[in-house]
C-alpha cells in the first residue's frame, strides 16, 4: 500500500485545489482521503454520493442529574473552565471533560459523557473513486484521531477494493493532525507559495516530516509573484533533497475551475493542467 | 473594545486585513494589534516594529515529591488526558498535555503533588509610532493553545488603554482556540474569498459566531475571483458585507515580500475606510 | 531476551504497526521460553492526547529487553523508554513481525539512539 499525503503548512497556497486534481488523474486506481477535516473542501469538486455515514466521538462533557443534584455548589467552585453556571447548567464548548466535578460531587450527581462532534463519510465520487471524508461540528477539536480513524477507513477500503494507492488531502499547520497525517506515508508532496509567510512555513511543516524520513517533493504556486524568493525556496529544495515537481504561475482565474465544480486539470490546454499532470505522472514515478 | 479577525479556512488574507488595517489606523490615532494565531503568529513578518520587550509565558503543572507519594496511582486514574503515568516507583508527568484541572493536585492523598510553572511560549510587545503589537509564539509540541491565547488577551487589555481599540488576529479553523479569541472579542470580521472553498468554509465560521452568540460582519478578499455565491448567501443570511477588496496581481507580488499594502493601493484605503466608518473604530 | 514488537494483530504474520504511540498491539517474544504474549493496546484509539506517554507505561509495564517497531517514538515515549532502560530499533515497517524479526537477527534494523 503506498500513502501520498499533500501538506502546505499555510493555508490559500492551492493544497486542496491540487489535491483534487491528483484525485481526477488517479481516478479508480486510488482511494482518498480528505484529512484536512477543519476546512474540508474536497467534497465541493468531487461530488461524492455518500454510501455510508458514522459518528464521531471525542472527548467527554460533563453532565448534571438534575434529579440527585443538591445545588451545593462544589462543582462550580472546583472547575477551572467556567463551564458550569450559576443555574448548574454546563457549557459544552467550555467544559474539557478533565470530569474534576464528576470526581468531588457528594451525591454522584455528575457524570461524563461522551461527546459526538461530528461525522464522517464513506463515499463514491463523480471521479469513480472512493473519498473518505469528515464534518466536524462548531468548537470540536480536529486532534489526530479523527484524522486517523479517516485514514484508516480508507486503508480498508483500498485493502477490500485490490487498491494500493491512498492519496491524503493533508491537514494544515504543524501540530498532532498533520503529524497524524504524515503517519504511515510513502511520500509527502508539498504545497508552497512563493511569499515569505508560504516559505517560512514550508520549513516548518518539512522539519516535522523530517522527522517521518519520508521522501519528500514540492510544488511551489505562484512562483512569478516574486522570483528572487522563488530562487531560495528551489535553492532550499536543492539543500534538503526535496524532489522538485514543478513551478505554477499566478493565475487570476485559479478558482474559476472550482466554481464550475471542476478540478483545474479538467480544464484543457492550460499550462496548470499540463504542469498537474506532469507532477501527477512523476508522483507515480516516485513511489512505485 | 477588541475586534477579532477570523475566517474559517486559512490563507484568505486575515493576517492581511489586521496588520493593514492597524497600521493604517495607527497613523491617527493609538491602536493595538495582537496576534493570537499563537501556532503560527505570522504578523509580524509584515510589520517593521520595534521591540520593547519579551517575556516568557507559562502555565501551571503538577509537580512530584517522591518523599510524599503513597504510589496510589490515583492521579494517573483521575487524568483524563494520560499526561500522568506511575511507572514502577516513579510518577512520570508530561506537561504538555496538562490542562490544569487542579483535580490531581487537590485531591492526592499523600499531598505528594503540588503546582509550579512550566514555559509554554513567549509573548513579545512591540511598536511603531501610535501601533503597539503584540504577539505570543507557542512552543513547538505544546498542545494547550487557549491558556496562552486567553493569557495574550489579558495582558493586553491591561496594557492598553481603557478606550483604546485592540485588533486580534484569530487563529484559523473553528476550534476551541478561535473559539475562546471569540468570546473574549466585542465583534468580529470574518474574511473570505468569494470561491465555493472560501462560501464553504465561511458558513462554519458564521455557524460558530451565532452558537457563541456574537455580532459579526463579513469582508471578501480577493474581490473579482470565483463568482457571487458569497454575496447571495450573505444578503439571503442577512449578514453585513463591509467591505470587498479587490483582486489584484500587484498586491499579490507586495504582500510575497512582506509588504503592508494599504499605502500602494486606493482599492484597499478606500475598503479599509469603509470598515472604519461602519464599525466606528475612529474616535 | 523479550522482545516486544508493536504490531497490528497478534500472530507472527501479522503487519507490523509502524507507529509507536498509537499501536494496535504490543507483541512479545520471550527467546529463552519461546513464549508469545499478545497485549492489546486497549482504547487507545480512543485516545485524543498523550497515546505516546500511555503506550509506553503499557512497554513499561511488560518490561522487555528490546522495542522492535516503525517510525520510533516521540520524545515523551522516549523519556519512560530510557527510564525503563529498554534499546528500541527502528525502520521495521510494511513488513510481517516474522520478516521484523528476522531483519533484527541480521543486524538490518536501525538501533534508535
Amino acid at each position: 500500500m503506498k500513502e501520498i499525503v499533500v501538506i502546505s503548512g499555510k493555508g490559500g497556497t492551492g493544497k486542496t485545489s491540487i489535491t483534487a486534481s491528483f484525485a481526477k488523474l488517479g481516478a479508480e486506481e486510488i482511494v482518498v482521503a480528505d484529512c484536512d477535516v477543519d476546512a474540508a473542501d474536497m467534497h465541493l469538486v468531487m461530488s461524492p454520493e455518500v454510501i455510508h455515514t458514522e459518528d464521531y466521538y471525542s472527548g467527554f462533557v460533563a453532565k448534571i442529574d438534575e434529579n440527585k443534584c443538591t445545588q451545593c455548589g462544589a462543582c462550580i467552585d472546583t472547575c477551572q473552565f467556567d463551564a458550569i453556571s450559576p443555574e448548574f447548567n454546563i457549557n459544552q464548548y467550555k467544559c474539557e471533560g478533565c470530569s474534576y466535578c464528576s470526581e468531588i460531587c457528594p451525591t454522584h450527581a455528575i457524570k461524563m459523557q461522551e461527546l459526538c462532534i461530528g461525522q464522517y463519510f464513506i463515499s463514491k465520487s463523480r471521479m469513480n473513486n472512493y473519498l473518505i471524508h469528515a464534518k466536524l461540528g462548531i468548537g470540536a477539536d480536529n486532534t489526530g484521531k479523527l484524522v486517523a480513524m479517516v485514514k484508516k477507513e480508507a486503508r480498508k477500503i483500498a485493502e477490500a477494493n485490490n487498491l494500493n494507492t491512498i492519496l491524503v488531502d493533508g491537514s494544515p499547520g504543524i501540530g498532532c493532525p498533520v503529524l497524524s497525517s504524515l503517519t504511515g506515508a510513502n511520500l509527502v508532496c508539498i504545497v508552497t507559495e512563493s511569499s515569505l509567510s508560504g516559505f517560512h512555513d514550508l520549513q516548518r511543516v518539512y522539519e516535522v516530516a523530517k522527522r517521518f524520513k519520508l521522501k519528500a517533493c514540492c510544488i511551489i504556486n505562484k512562483h512569478d509573484l516574486n522570483t528572487k524568493l522563488t530562487k531560495q525556496i528551489e535553492d532550499y529544495l536543492e539543500k534538503e533533497g526535496i524532489i522538485h515537481l514543478a513551478n505554477l504561475p499566478y493565475m487570476a482565474n485559479f478558482s474559476d475551475a472550482m466554481v464550475e465544480g471542476k478540478t483545474i486539470v479538467e480544464k484543457e490546454n492550460t499550462i496548470h493542467s499540463q504542469l498537474i499532470k506532469d507532477s501527477w505522472q512523476k508522483i507515480k514515478e516516485i513511489v512505485v | 473594545m477588541i475586534l477579532a479577525i477570523a475566517s474559517g479556512k486559512g490563507g484568505t488574507g486575515k493576517t492581511t486585513l489586521s496588520t493593514n488595517l492597524a497600521s493604517y489606523i495607527s497613523e491617527k490615532q493609538k491602536v493595538t494589534l495582537a496576534d493570537l494565531d499563537v501556532e503560527e503568529p505570522n504578523s509580524g513578518l509584515f510589520l517593521d516594529v520595534e521591540k520593547d520587550l519579551e517575556k516568557d509565558m507559562f502555565k501551571k503543572i503538577p509537580e512530584w515529591k517522591e518523599s510524599e507519594c503513597i504510589l496510589c496511582g490515583k492521579c494517573q486514574e483521575w487524568c483524563k488526558f494520560n499526561c500522568i503515568q506511575v511507572l514502577g516507583d516513579e510518577v512520570m508527568i508530561f506537561p504538555e498535555f496538562c490542562h490544569t484541572c487542579h483535580m490531581c493536585v487537590d485531591l492526592c492523598p499523600g499531598s505528594a503533588l503540588s503546582f509550579k510553572d512550566v514555559r509554554m511560549g513567549r509573548l513579545s510587545k512591540s511598536h511603531k509610532g501610535n501601533l503597539t503589537f503584540v504577539e505570543s509564539r507557542l512552543n513547538i509540541g505544546e498542545e494547550q493553545a487557549v491558556s496562552l491565547i486567553s493569557q495574550t488577551i489579558d495582558y493586553t487589555e491591561n496594557y492598553a488603554d481603557e478606550d483604546e481599540l485592540i485588533i486580534v488576529d484569530a487563529p484559523p479553523g473553528a476550534a476551541c482556540p478561535v473559539m475562546e479569541v471569540v468570546d473574549k472579542s466585542d465583534f468580529v470580521i470574518l474574511v473570505t474569498e468569494p470561491t465555493p472553498f472560501g462560501l464553504n468554509d465561511l458558513k462554519i465560521a458564521v455557524e460558530t459566531m451565532r452558537v457563541l452568540n456574537r455580532e459579526f460582519a463579513v469582508v471578501i478578499n480577493r474581490y473579482g475571483i470565483g463568482n457571487d455565491d458569497v454575496i447571495s448567501y450573505c444578503k439571503a443570511e442577512n449578514i453585513d458585507i463591509l467591505a470587498k477588496i479587490n483582486n489584484d496581481r500587484k498586491l499579490a507580488e507586495l504582500y510575497s515580500k512582506g509588504n503592508l499594502l494599504y499605502k500602494h493601493s486606493e482599492n484597499l484605503r478606500e475598503q479599509l475606510d469603509l470598515i472604519i466608518e461602519k464599525l466606528h473604530l475612529l474616535k | 531476551m523479550k522482545i516486544a514488537f508493536t504490531s497490528k494483530g497478534n500472530s507472527w504474520s501479522s503487519e507490523m504497526d509502524p507507529r509507536f504511540g498509537r499501536a494496535e498491539y504490543i507483541f512479545v517474544y520471550d527467546e529463552e521460553s519461546k513464549k508469545i504474549e499478545v497485549v492489546e493496546n486497549e482504547g487507545i484509539s480512543q485516545v485524543e492526547h498523550g497515546a505516546g506517554p500511555r503506550t509506553a507505561k503499557l512497554v513499561f509495564d511488560i518490561n522487555p529487553d528490546i522495542i522492535i517497531t516503525g517510525n520510533g517514538p516521540g520524545g515523551n515515549a522516549l523519556r519512560v523508554l530510557e527510564k525503563a532502560d529498554i534499546k528500541m530499533f527502528t525502520g521495521a515497517s510494511e513488513m510481517s513481525l516474522e520478516e521484523a524479526y528476522k531483519k533484527y537477527q541480521n543486524n538490518e534494523l536501525t538501533i534508535f539512539e
